[in-house]
């Protein structure tokens, strides 16, 4: 897995967000359309794209996108 | 493994319950501070909900009750169990189970208990009254289900009031109901209403407002870990419905209807592509009622399969998920089952 393709995945959680603003530092809880309901398709994405299941407190554990990444990569 | 198989019990019967007032997703102004209505529908797909803050639990049940009685032409006499399952019981005790036989004027020569189940309530809830009635000893009971108002009034968007009941019966030679269980109790603070019970008594803290995920809430008001639960729900409920089927041969396909606990069209859309079922094979009563609790599957099958199913023999499996966190999957044939009419009040 690429993070790139990760952070394109990421994006599509997004109603209306252009990809190319993300990069792997992005702290993607500061984006402004980041809420839970986002959350939760962001988990929804990871469990079906990488079939690993995300829990709250590695959302909430995660700053940037390549944290995010990071924790998805050890479990996969 | 928990699995298990109850021989020689039918369902003969189900009813519902739900207030006459709606409330709209669209006008409730306490959705979020984070996201407006319009996002919480499209995740949620919950357009309204019936609420009726007079209610409480045993109002709702017992109506359903009384009008699956009598559609069933059932003498009250023969009434030997009630089961009923709810996390807003009438009163913190005695149990709703025996208001519930007063209520409805059963003998005193009767059975009841409760569970204080969630979401997978009403199978757990079938599970105790399917091994009640399978020796044959006793022959007739009621598992009534469901959630009213609870002990605060709450502005939660996703909760809808419903009471059901289910009436299932002994007959020698029916193919019964075949279960898989499972509980996660590490999950415990996932839903939880942190106070007002032993371990953190009522103080003047528990009504002080906190802000849990962009929402106001006491400490006596249910309160959720949204991520937590929606990765325990697309993950546990797909797999325990593949090993209830694995473990009893039973061929997916051939399925009719697959009746999910009706969490939020997310959760219930990502379970049911897991799953493999075309949507006509998934009834929803979501979008109208909200989540209901333990009562959203026989819910589902009363406002959404009723004409549909009485007449055919037909092939059901069920899932139940959450609080607890608890989880269980139901399979089982109908034949000749009465649905009542939605009873509104």
């Amino acid at each position: 897995m690429e993070i790139k393709e990760f952070i394109s995945n990421f994006a599509e959680q997004f109603d209306d967000l252009d990809a190319s603003i993300l990069s792997p530092e992005t702290e993607f809880k500061a984006l402004d359309d980041w809420n839970s309901l986002v959350a939760l398709s962001v988990i929804a994405m990871i469990d079906e794209e990488y079939d690993v299941t995300l829990k709250g407190n590695d959302i909430t554990g995660s700053n940037t996108i390549q944290d995010l990444y990071n924790t998805v990569c050890e479990r996969m | 493994m928990a699995f298990l198989e109850l021989k020689n019990v039918r369902i003969a019967g189900m009813s519902a319950c739900v207030p006459k007032s709606i409330e709209y997703t669209k006008d409730n102004p306490y959705i979020s501070a984070d996201y407006d209505f319009e996002d919480f529908i499209e995740k949620t797909g919950i357009h309204s909900r019936r609420k009726d803050e007079s209610l409480v639990t045993s109002d709702m049940w017992c109506a359903a009750a009384e009008k699956l009685i009598c559609d069933l032409g059932w003498d009250k006499k023969e009434i030997d169990v009630i089961i009923s399952c709810t996390q807003g019981p009438d009163y913190i005790a005695p149990c709703t189970a025996c208001i519930s036989q007063d209520r409805l004027g059963l003998s005193k020569e009767c059975y009841a208990a409760e569970i204080p189940l969630g979401c997978s309530g009403w199978v757990y809830g079938l599970s105790y009254i399917g091994s009640l009635l399978s020796t044959g000893c006793m022959k007739k009971g009621l598992l009534l289900v469901g959630d009213a108002r609870t002990v605060l009034p709450t502005s939660d968007p996703i909760v809808g009031f419903a009471g059901t009941a289910t009436a299932i019966e002994f007959q020698e030679g029916a193919e019964g109901f075949k279960f898989h269980f499972g509980t996660d109790g590490s999950g415990y603070e996932a839903i939880i209403i942190p106070d007002g019970g032993a371990r953190n008594r009522i103080s003047a803290k528990s009504l002080q407002m906190e802000d849990i995920n962009g929402r106001q809430l006491c400490r006596l008001q249910s309160r959720m870990n949204g991520m937590d639960v929606f990765s325990f729900a697309i993950t546990t409920a797909p797999k325990s419905m593949k090993k209830l089927a694995e473990h009893f041969k039973l061929n997916l396909e051939s399925i009719d209807y697959c009746v999910l606990h009706q969490a939020n069209m997310q959760i219930d859309e990502i379970i049911r592509n897991k799953m493999k079922f075309p949507k006509e094979k998934v009834p929803m009563c979501l979008p109208d009622f909200g989540n209901t609790s333990s009562a959203s599957i026989p819910l589902t099958i009363v406002s959404q399969l009723r004409g549909k199913v009485e007449n055919k023999y037909t092939k059901f499996l069920c899932c139940g998920f959450g609080i607890g966190l608890s989880w269980g999957s139901l399979a089982f044939d109908s034949e000749g089952m009465v649905l009542s009419d939605l009873v509104e009040i």
